[in-house]
């Protein structure tokens, strides 16, 4: 341990502690591991940390803008069902959540549609974010699922999510219970018009997520270390009376019990998604020479992952 | 032994009163039955009933549905179908006894009778898993749903359960995705699936055998995306805030028909169904009788579009929308108020603007 590290790291830490860390201003942000990132470096690495590989949570527009092509997207606007329907209050008013939500996360609601290209193959993309109410399902995030949906078939693109949610939103109740049905209808539709669906499982997918739309992908990938299950681990430990063990419900957990098709690290997803949508909608002709020698590594890279 | 829910402690000290009056032998010195005495409790009991049942609270409801003498499953499976034969397993790891599925014969017609199943001891209840059920379960389900697809015959399930099973064994077969599947394949058959919920609905492992063309509550059974434990705990931090939690997530079978989800209500005897579960077998009837006849007259192209219809709807509020029947979207197209209304919602300094704009087309006017 260098004297950088001994004094002025934690001076910065201390310094940072007063702001929140999510500051644009600030040039450092911190990880699981303790460890201090100097932001860009963060950013260039897909939002994984250069340090211990953590795949942190990130929101939907910058989820589109690291996986499409020239990091180009277009925000597809979706429905707006009525805020609260329930006028729920717990230790807060619900409506105060969600404004609180809205400014911090600059999105409408936990879920996001967007359209680009991925490897010049025209896609529709939805993501969520965890920023937002942990990424809770309520009306608006199943309009907006729906919507996504809708928008593939109009125009015959594959449909890619990634998920990152604790499950649906307590505070719309019933009508976020009913989102699961609502989803898995929409999935249906899909695979009606056999358009390509494929699930990217990110760190966490629980609960209704888990249960509705996330788990019957075309294909299931999960990000490395993303936990990933029905019930939430205290819920297990206070049913059955024991602690479990460490992996339980990781993704390389739940890979090994036959659960999911492949664990990718992010910046290996565009390659790995590209390749597999154009080998199903058989685009391999096509595409250019420099595309095709593109190909061959992708090709290469499904190989090892598979291995 | 009669058991009690703590809002009921009155009514125990007079059906107490009541039994010891009916059985003088038990008395001493007491040979003869005091009819007047019977007549008075008996009035005063009915009275109690009706005054604490006509004003249940969501939690009061809550312990109701999970009250240990309410009719389960297996009951509503002996009483109103016949010829029923209990299948079991999933044809790949297990038989889930948490939930009863077979083909059966109501008022004449083949059905396939799905229930899950709490126990009614404590014995039957660990064998029950208390109605929790396991991916198997779910799978078993599945399996008998296509086959029941596949020979045209209708789908009747019965909806009791605390939730799905959270355990080592049932993440690592894939609880997730056997419930997943279980929604897929309810929302994908083309016979009429009616879901009638008896006692507990619990979040995903209810609603994995509840994505059907009619949704049924009976008048004390809850419907909820968590337990009002679970909500506590999470929302309030404090577990014993059941009471508030059930009130805000408005899960009883009268706030589940006003959001629309629920199709109908089965009005249970007064003091809950376990006072006299013969009452409520008529009520069943009826109701079943009139939803098989109701969806018998639609084509199996037109099943399955009801059943899609009726989901899509769900949460999207009438004449804000237009176009809402439309068949071959799902997304609704908003119209010109609601946008309006979502903006003045989310952005509070239209009001001020509106206001001023009508305050100057006004004075516009009273000068004209
Ligand atoms: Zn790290």
């Amino acid at each position: 341990m260098n004297w950088i590290t001994k004094f002025i790291k934690p001076g910065l830490k201390t310094l940072l502690k007063r702001q929140p860390k999510t500051e644009e201003g600030s040039l450092w942000t911190t990880c699981n591991c303790q460890q201090l990132i100097y932001k860009e470096d963060l950013h260039k690495n897909f939002f994984v940390c250069p340090k211990c590989e953590t795949h942190q949570k990130i929101s939907c527009r910058d989820r589109f803008k690291i996986f499409l092509d020239n990091n180009e997207y277009e925000i597809l606007k979706t429905p707006s069902p009525p805020d609260d329907p329930l006028n729920f209050v717990d230790t807060k008013k619900y409506i105060d959540r969600l404004t609180a939500a809205r400014k911090l996360t600059k999105q409408d609601d936990a879920i996001m549609i967007a359209s680009g290209k991925l490897k010049g193959i025209n896609v529709t993309v939805g993501a969520q974010n965890f920023s937002f109410i942990g990424g809770s399902v309520g009306s608006a995030s199943g309009e907006a699922f729906i919507c996504g949906v809708q928008y593939a078939i109009d125009n015959q693109t594959p449909f890619i999510f990634f998920s990152c949610s604790g499950g649906q939103r307590m505070m719309e109740s019933s009508l976020a219970l009913q989102q699961m049905a609502r989803t898995v209808l929409a999935v249906n539709e899909l695979k009606k018009n056999n358009i390509p669906y494929i699930v990217v499982l990110t760190n966490p997918t629980t609960g209704g997520v888990s249960a509705s739309w996330a788990m019957i992908g075309d294909i299931l990938i999960a990000e490395p270390k993303a936990t990933i299950g029905f019930a939430g681990r205290r819920v297990i430990e206070q049913t059955i009376g024991e602690t479990l063990p460490d992996g339980f419900q990781t993704a390389e957990y739940i890979k090994d019990h036959g659960g999911i098709d492949l664990v990718v690290s992010r910046k290996e997803l565009r390659d790995t998604i590209g390749t597999l949508i154009t080998v199903l909608l058989k685009k391999n002709k096509t595409t250019s020479i420099e595309a095709t020698n593109e190909n061959q590594e992708d090709l290469k890279q499904i190989v090892e992952v598979a291995s | 032994m009669k058991s009690y829910l703590e809002f009921e402690s009155d009514i125990k000290v007079l059906e107490e009163q009541l039994d010891k009056l009916k059985d003088p032998f038990n008395n001493e010195g007491l040979a003869e039955v005091n009819t007047e005495k019977i007549y008075q409790i008996q009035n005063e009991l009915d009275q109690k009933l009706k005054e604490v049942y006509s004003n249940l609270s969501r939690w009061q409801r809550t312990l109701l549905a999970r009250h240990e003498e309410r009719p389960r499953a297996k009951f509503f499976i002996n009483n109103l179908f016949s010829n029923f034969i209990n299948l079991s397993g999933d044809r790949q790891f297990a038989d889930d006894k948490a939930v009863l599925v077979g083909f059966g014969v109501f008022e004449d017609q083949s059905v396939l009778v799905i229930g899950q199943e709490k126990g009614d001891d404590l014995d039957s209840r660990i064998e029950r898993n208390f109605g929790m059920m396991r991916p198997e379960g779910y799978r078993k389900c599945i399996r008998l749903m296509q086959l029941a697809d596949k020979f045209n015959i209708p789908i009747i399930s019965f909806i009791d359960t605390p939730g799905a099973y959270p355990g080592i064994g049932a993440e690592e077969r894939g609880q997730a995705e056997a419930i997943a599947r279980s929604i897929e394949c309810s929302m994908s058959l083309k016979v009429p699936n009616i879901a009638i919920i008896i006692g507990e609905g619990g979040s995903g492992g209810a609603i994995a055998l509840a994505s059907s063309n009619k949704i049924i509550m009976f008048e004390n059974a809850i419907y909820s995306v968590i337990s009002p434990e679970g909500c506590a705990s999470i929302l309030w931090r404090d577990p014993k805030k059941t009471l508030e939690a059930a009130d805000a997530m408005k899960l009883s079978a009268q706030d589940l028909l006003d959001q629309k989800i629920i199709d109908e209500i089965i009005k249970e005897p007064l003091g809950g169904a376990h006072r006299d579960k013969n009452a409520l077998l008529n009520e069943i009837k009826k109701s079943i009788r009139k939803n098989l006849k109701e969806l018998s007259e639609l084509s199996r192209e037109d099943i399955l579009d009801h059943r899609k219809q009726k989901f899509l709807f769900i949460g999207r509020k009438k004449g804000l929308i237009k176009d809402i029947n439309s068949k071959d979207k799902m997304t609704i197209e908003e119209n010109i108020f609601s946008n309006i209304k979502q903006k003045i919602n989310k952005n509070k300094i239209v009001i001020p603007i509106a206001v001023a704009l009508a305050v100057l087309i006004s004075l516009i006017l009273l000068y004209l």
